[in-house]
């Protein structure tokens, strides 16, 4: 068995992984990346639609440009990458276990990052009834075969889920000569963004039908054409709202989750979400174990995973150069709980008494959620018992859109460890003129 | 005056989470343009440029030779006309390169004289096993 030693290493070089290595690397550690596929770049290869990068490089790049970007640094910069090797175990010692073609390879690391992205909820896990034919395929396999493989899946198609690629497929199959007879979205609004739905659907009249599901697929050997009918709020499809769409194929962009079969290998606690838990310095209950990406949390825009993988690259560095990052499982260590409209909210513990000097070295606490579903003009509040550390108006959350906040330096200050953090959100009273002059 | 609407488009704004539904009219007599519902000046701006020119950006694939995959992703360096994304796309799909290709390079220079590069958005080098595949089918 082949042995190597580093101070980080990073598990996955998508997005998050890249991010990560860059910011390891220039705080001076040496750096690995493992790699199962045979390049880097991770799903950002397939993303070839525009619109990357614009907080970041403050430009509109395609998703392989995107991810050239940090390879090229990654190259400047010498990091070391295994590619093809696929990490089968990790331990709490941070020993990492993985294969490839030369055979079973162990890394010594001194932290790790996790940084594995997610994958595609499949038909089973909807529940779909019926005969299994030829011609249903989740949309990110699709958007694999149309982009880089180089072949089409099919000439007519539904697509169930209005995530965005979801919509971004029903676009490019349309310019590759298909047709997309529907959108169909169980949710009564778009799970997308707007943009997307305007761009990718209306623009080639594809009708999107909110309040809708699938209800049965046709077909034994090839799909022959797929039945969706109209649901009530509970989800229970109305009789008689049943619609036929001709079509040989279905495609499926019904939510992503984070792959942590390893995380779970190495003791990881994973939160309901299933990305694993973290306290604000984006460390596991495993010391010297971090995470970022969609492996935590699934992101809307690439962006984000950037910024956070930054961080969690800058708190691997500095625990593999000795400095003991404060524990999750500590006594200081708050539950952040999601309270009213809240979906999720992360961290899931922040740490409240941080030495002075590590705190200022991080700057501020960013806390990471998405609501429920789409409300206008409230009031995201952070309350602790009674007293409230938190409190800024947004006229619009989206649940398609990650909301971060930063929690003021002394918000931490006086907190009652007994009681949750919990983040939840309030309506603006109807004529609230002063508040909202404060907080526009 | 003659208030007649010659022309009107509903226009959804993608500028920021607001989605102001705007309204844009062009009145018969002299063809000026009524804007309602935007909610700021990008709103109007924006909506203005989708009524009377629409642009999007062109993100396609071209055949490519050589390299470890059959697809070169590419993209139009600037927004194109939206009614001429057809057009484009018929000439690309046309279009077969060969390896290696940079992040960048141009594929096709002013596309249909649109003022609009096609550029390759990923690096392929030269691929060995290709490269064997293909001399072997020579």
């Amino acid at each position: 068995m082949k042995q190597t030693e580093t101070d980080v290493a990073i598990i996955g070089g998508g997005p998050a992984g890249l991010a990560a290595a860059v910011e390891a690397d220039k705080a001076g550690c040496k750096v690995m990346i493992i790699e199962r596929d045979d390049g880097l770049g991770g799903i950002l290869q397939q993303c070839i639609h525009p619109g990357f990068g614009l907080h970041e490089f403050k430009e509109e790049l395609a998703g392989p440009e995107y991810a050239q970007r940090y390879i090229d640094m990654l190259e400047k910069a010498k990091i070391e990458v295994m590619l093809g090797t696929m990490v089968l175990d990790i331990t709490p010692k941070k020993e990492i276990f993985a294969i490839n073609e030369q055979g079973v390879v162990k890394v010594q690391a001194k932290a790790i990052v996790l940084a594995m992205g997610c994958r595609e909820r499949t038909r089973g896990a909807i529940k779909i009834p019926g005969y299994r034919p030829t011609g249903v395929y989740t949309a990110g396999t699709a958007q694999r075969f149309v982009n880089i493989e180089g072949f089409m899946p099919g000439t007519r198609y539904v697509i169930l889920g209005s995530g965005d690629i979801g919509m971004i497929m029903a676009r490019r199959l349309t310019w590759e000569g298909a047709k997309v007879e529907a959108v169909v979205e169980i949710m009564p609004y778009p799970s997308g963004l707007v943009r997307n739905k305007v761009q990718c659907l209306d623009d080639y009249g594809i009708p999107l039908y909110l309040s809708h599901t699938v209800v049965r697929v046709h077909g034994k050997d090839r799909v022959t054409g797929i039945t969706i009918a109209r649901v009530d709020e509970n989800w229970k499809m109305v009789p008689g709202t049943e619609m036929f769409f001709n079509c040989d194929t279905l495609l499926l962009s019904v939510g992503l989750i984070p792959e942590n079969e390893v995380s779970k290998k190495a003791g990881i606690k994973l939160a309901k979400t299933n990305g694993p838990e973290v306290n604000q310095f984006l460390q596991t209950n495993v010391d010297g174990i971090f995470a970022s990406g969609n492996v935590l949390q699934v992101h809307d825009l690439v962006d984000n995973v950037a910024m956070e993988a930054k961080r969690a690259g800058i708190m691997a560095a500095m625990y593999a150069t000795g400095v003991r990052l404060p524990s999750i499982n500590a006594t200081d260590a708050v539950p952040l709980v999601a309270g009213n409209g809240i979906g999720y909210v992360l961290p899931n513990k922040i740490n409240t008494n941080v030495d002075q000097a590590l705190a200022s070295m991080i700057g501020p606490v960013k806390v990471s959620l998405r609501v429920k579903k789409p409300v206008d003009e409230m009031y995201v509040k952070i309350k602790n018992g009674t007293n409230e550390i938190y409190k800024k108006y947004s006229k619009h959350l989206r649940p398609s859109e990650m909301a971060i906040l930063e929690l003021a330096k002394d918000a931490l200050k006086g907190i009652d460890k007994t009681q949750p953090i919990e983040v939840y959100l309030e309506p603006k009273p109807a004529k609230d003129v002063t508040t909202e002059a404060k907080h526009e | 005056m003659n208030d007649a609407v010659k022309k009107q488009k509903d226009v959804i704004c993608i500028i920021c989470p607001n989605s102001c539904a705007i309204t844009v009219k062009q009145m018969a007599d002299g063809g000026k343009l009524i804007i309602e519902g935007q909610g700021c000046n990008r709103g109007e701006t924006y909506a203005t440029d989708e009524f009377l020119a629409p642009k999007r950006t062109l993100a396609t694939t071209v055949r490519i030779r050589g390299a470890f995959i059959p697809l070169l992703p590419v993209r139009s360096s600037v927004p194109v006309p939206k009614e001429k994304l057809n057009d484009i796309l018929d000439l690309l799909a046309r279009i077969e390169v060969q390896a290696p290709f940079k992040c960048g390079a141009v594929v096709v220079q002013n596309v249909l004289g649109l003022g609009a590069d096609i550029i390759a958005t990923r690096t392929l080098p030269v691929d060995s096993c290709a490269k064997v595949a293909c001399e072997l089918k020579q």
